[in-house]
């Protein structure tokens, strides 16, 4: 299975980045990243991350969110997540997961604290750097929130249309990776003639398509039958192996139990629980 | 980052829905841009109609010898001709022959009215050289002198409240575009946010993606600006028609002074080019509109 993505990914980077080799350099010498295309990332991204905060892709320090003038949606969160870790997000209904996701996939900004992604300050900076900034996150929704009148082809192209990989050039990954959720044969179908399973996995698609640096999934499993789940898990665990810092929100234990490396981040009533203070001064891992 | 946003651009008609926009908006816009180019050609005729009198008639005097004894109009008339083409800076002086008087008076007097014993006064056309407005006087005192029956009329006097009435008309015809242009621009207006409501869902996700605010306005521009062609072009062909048909049927009359309304090759351009202003300004403003909603997201 691993090799099927890794066949799609040598495709895509095939594609996007041969012709003008001068162009992935000249990218890559750029802060706050241009349309991300494909392949030059992974040269660039790591490294530079790496140095700007020590092996932390998201840093959070006293944030907290109120909406309007109630009381505090999230309050005093302080943690760190690894760059290349696997988390899981878990907590009562209503404890924050969202509005923390929120947050880490930039559609919110804190109402107090400090964020800090890929290494830089994302609360004071401009709203126009922020694009660039999103590029590199990749969402599943809870609700999905598939593009209603394309199909499903286009809704896992979107992200690479929005980065401006020409039509030629995302056909193959498209489809591998539709193949790969099991929709090969419902490319051309709209996501209303998809049951909510299927929405599900067309959504996960999306998200991943473009390889993220950073994947954030809201219950991500929760419309697929166990087997499915499974299947969407080592998706997840095969682009963590390759890079991809994943943020997980679910209630499922045995979901949070199948992946052996997975840390967890516990939620409740917008405040984190953190005993031992490993989340906000995690030790070093070996491989990191 | 502009590399991205034009291939994006090229790739975005798979973003949003083909087709023209749902509603009526192209419809209104036709309409709008119907009464535009009818406005805009009332003006622009209007135009071309003053010009002619100013330049046609306005320099002309009309000279009036009206002494009841046929003998003494005869000298009159006569000695009025040569003291008028005597005077330096008129063009042209011509007296109206029996057969230009008999057409004249025919609509009053009908055919064979000369024939009587009707005094009729003699006439006499006095053309002044362009630039010769101030030259009146010394006309009407030469011929005054010459002819004691004679009576002077300048066509410039009862031209001019003529002249002020086109004037006001053709300023009712420039505010009514201006009036016309705010309506449109203020259906786009509407036209874009409902657009932006309806697609609100899809925007957000775009925008979550990481498209910048420009790569969203341009899929909107694009289906807007291609309403406003669509609602602009039929809109000119409508009054194009309507225009064809009212100068077809202007120039059966034969009248000289609705003849003379008939559109200039120039106002003909100028009206082609109304719907494409159209189209330009429905861009801008759909622009506008939808960059402005897009800043109010984070």
């Amino acid at each position: 299975m691993r090799n099927g993505l890794r066949r799609a990914n040598l495709v895509k980077t095939k594609h996007s980045c041969a012709p003008p080799a001068s162009k992935c350099r000249l990218f890559a010498g750029l802060r706050g990243a241009p349309p991300h295309v494909m392949g030059w990332r992974e040269k660039r991204g790591r490294a530079e991350a790496g140095l700007a905060s020590g092996g932390s892709i998201v840093q959070f320090d006293n944030v907290g969110l109120r909406y309007g003038t109630g009381a505090e949606t999230l309050s005093d969160l302080s943690f760190s997540l690894q760059e290349g870790g696997f988390y899981f997000l878990t907590g009562p209904s209503g404890a924050g997961k969202t509005s923390l996701l929120r947050l880490l996939y930039l559609a919110q900004r804190p109402s107090r604290g400090l964020i800090r992604l890929f290494g830089e300050d994302i609360v004071t900076m401009p709203r126009r750097r922020l694009p660039g900034f999103r590029r590199r996150i990749g969402v599943v929704f809870q609700d999905f929130r598939l593009v209603p009148h394309l199909s499903a082809f286009d809704n896992v192209a979107l992200p690479l249309r929005v980065a401006g990989v020409a039509d030629r050039d995302l056909e193959n990954p498209v489809k591998e990776m539709l193949a790969w959720v099991g929709l090969g044969h419902r490319a051309s179908a709209r996501p209303a003639t998809l049951s909510g399973g299927e929405q599900q996995r067309v959504a996960i698609a999306r998200a991943v398509i473009a390889r993220p640096e950073l994947l954030v999934a809201d219950e991500p499993t929760g419309n697929v039958d166990p087997d499915m789940a499974k299947r969407l898990l080592h998706l997840f665990d095969s682009l963590n192996k390759l890079g991809t810092t994943i943020v997980v929100a679910t209630h499922d234990l045995h979901l949070i139990s199948s992946i052996g490396r997975a840390e967890m981040l516990r939620l409740d009533r917008g405040e984190l629980l953190d005993p031992t203070g490993a989340l906000r001064h995690p030790p070093r891992r070996p491989d990191a | 980052m502009k590399a991205g946003a034009r291939k994006f651009g090229a790739a975005d008609r798979r973003l949003l829905p083909e087709g023209r926009m749902a509603g009526p908006m192209p419809w209104v816009i036709a309409i709008m841009m119907f009464l535009t180019v009818l406005a805009a050609a009332a003006g622009l005729g209007l135009g071309s109609a003053a010009g002619n009198l100013t330049a046609g008639m306005a320099s002309r005097l009309t000279v009036q010898v009206m002494a009841a004894n046929p003998d003494r109009r005869e000298a009159e008339a006569a000695a009025a001709l040569a003291a008028a083409e005597r005077l330096p800076g008129v063009a042209r002086v011509h007296r109206l022959t029996q057969d230009e008087m008999q057409k004249l008076l025919e609509p009053w007097l009908g055919g064979g009215a000369l024939d009587a014993d009707l005094p009729i006064p003699a006439m006499i056309d006095v053309d002044l050289a362009p630039g010769g407005g101030d030259r009146v006087d010394t006309v009407r005192g030469a011929i005054a002198a010459a002819a004691p029956s004679a009576r002077v009329d300048s066509n410039a006097t009862w031209l001019a409240p003529l002249g002020r009435l086109i004037a006001a008309l053709r300023w009712l015809a420039v505010a009514l575009v201006l009036l016309m242009i705010g309506a449109t621009a203020a259906t786009v207006v509407l036209a874009a946010r409902a657009a932006l409501d309806t697609h609100r869902a899809t925007i957000e996700v775009l925008h979550l993606m990481g498209a910048t605010d420009l790569q969203v306005a341009r899929l909107f521009q694009r289906r807007i600006a291609l309403d406003a062609l669509f609602g602009g072009l039929v809109g000119l062909a409508a009054a194009a028609l309507v225009l064809v048909l009212l100068g077809s049927r202007a120039a059966a009359l034969g009248s000289d002074l609705l003849g003379s309304v008939a559109l200039p090759p120039l106002a003909w351009v100028l009206l082609i080019a109304l719907p494409l202003l159209g189209v330009l300004l429905a861009m801008l403003v759909a622009r506008t509109t939808i960059l402005r909603a897009l800043g109010r997201m984070l």
